[in-house]
């Protein structure tokens, strides 16, 4: 706490010095401040399969998107802007979007940590660490082959899964029959 | 004009049915069709060229993708383990090499040969082979026996169930089915899934 008034304090005098409104310079940190949301690897929650499960069986009538990728996949991250979006854009219609990294462990900090950073994701982030692969990918869904990017959208008891890329187009449509529901 | 359209609906209708056959791939106890694709030292490789051969471990695998990366020392030991016994390991790259330069031809030698290679690693250039297969990631394993009908699809899947940590696997998937194959017994888990890298197109 002492550190960010030091941090605040600092950007004040600076942006006195720099002949800008010092109000507004503080709000920007502040603002920035709060949108960091995993900051170092003690902030990503990490689950094994019977952690994670919960995130797949909630019944709040809200329409959950849940992208499984990883940062060493290069079509997940082509599309993650689009899942950003989608967040951003429907959110005060009930969607939440769930990013599910599959990182490996030993580069959370190296890749994932950084990478979250450096996107300034907005959407929330969690990690699922469960080797035993083939116990837990036939309950996401029996279609799964295990490639990713893969999606489930689901909202109280209608699931549906998708195992591809998506444009935002795309993903809107899938996203829509879920509104009218 | 009716009539055209008809036939144009029905040509429409057999391009749907044959785009979502080859996309499904095989089954398990299918025959799996021959191929014939190069080699990093530049010759084509094919089954048949295999007498010896009581089957094979196809294994689509390249050297972009972190967990093929991960399981290659484990696809050389079963080809250390499985080749004199009859079931050589046969490494098939299914990357477009446009979009991952990484898995081109000379990587490929490379990465064989810096890793020890005992195997053949062939390039699926024009990806044809991987959707016959049905393969849709790295590393995808499809163990193969060699019966008088064709190589039979007996197994396909995983490794074993523990990416990040061989000495925490307590199944491994190749080598019970590949044993079972050699003890003339059926194979006691003839699919298993996990995560992979998408093949490029």
């Amino acid at each position: 706490m002492k550190i960010k008034l030091l941090f605040i304090a600092t950007l004040l005098f600076w942006g006195c010095f720099n002949g800008k409104k010092p109000e507004t310079v503080a709000i920007d940190a502040l603002e920035k401040n709060q949108n960091k949301q995993v900051d170092n690897v003690s902030d990503l929650e990490v689950n094994d399969f019977s952690d994670f499960e919960k995130y797949l069986k909630k019944k709040d009538g809200k329409i959950h998107v849940i992208n499984f990728w990883a940062t060493w996949c290069a079509p997940c991250v082509k599309e993650l802007p689009y899942f950003e979006k989608l967040n951003a854009e429907y959110k005060d219609q009930g969607v939440e979007v769930l990013l599910v990294s599959l990182d490996f462990p030993h580069l959370y900090e190296k890749k994932l940590i950084p990478f979250i950073k450096e996107k300034k994701l907005q959407s929330k982030v969690v990690a699922l660490d469960d080797p035993d692969m083939n116990s837990w990918i036939p309950k996401i869904s029996a279609d799964w082959s295990g490639s990713i990017p893969a999606t489930v959208i689901y909202k109280n008891d209608t699931r549906e899964f998708y195992e591809q890329s998506f444009n935002y187009e795309e993903l809107k449509e899938k996203l829509n029959p879920f509104l009218n529901h | 004009m009716k009539k055209s359209i008809q036939v144009l609906a029905a040509a429409l209708v057999l391009v749907l049915i044959s785009a979502f056959t080859l996309s499904e791939g095989y089954k398990i106890g299918d025959v799996a069709e021959d191929f014939s694709l190069k080699n990093i030292d530049g010759n084509m490789v094919s089954l048949a060229d295999y007498e010896y051969a009581k089957g094979f471990i196809v294994t689509f695998t390249c050297n972009t993708c972190p967990y093929a990366v991960q399981y290659e020392d484990r696809i050389i030991a079963l080809n250390n383990k499985y080749e004199d016994k009859g079931y050589p390991v046969i490494a098939i790259m299914p990357n477009n090499t446009a979009v991952k330069p990484g898995d081109d031809l000379d990587a490929m030698k490379e990465r064989a040969e810096s890793k020890g290679f005992t195997f053949p690693y062939l390039i699926d250039a024009e990806q044809t082979v991987y959707p016959k297969f049905g393969a849709t990631k790295t590393p995808h394993i499809f163990v193969l026996q060699k019966t008088d009908a064709g190589n039979v699809v007996k197994y396909i899947g995983a490794i074993d169930d523990n990416y990040k940590d061989e000495s925490a696997v307590t199944t491994k998937y190749v080598e019970d089915a590949v044993d079972a194959l050699l003890a003339g017994k059926d194979v006691p888990l003839k699919e298993t899934k996990a995560i992979g890298c998408t093949i490029k197109v």
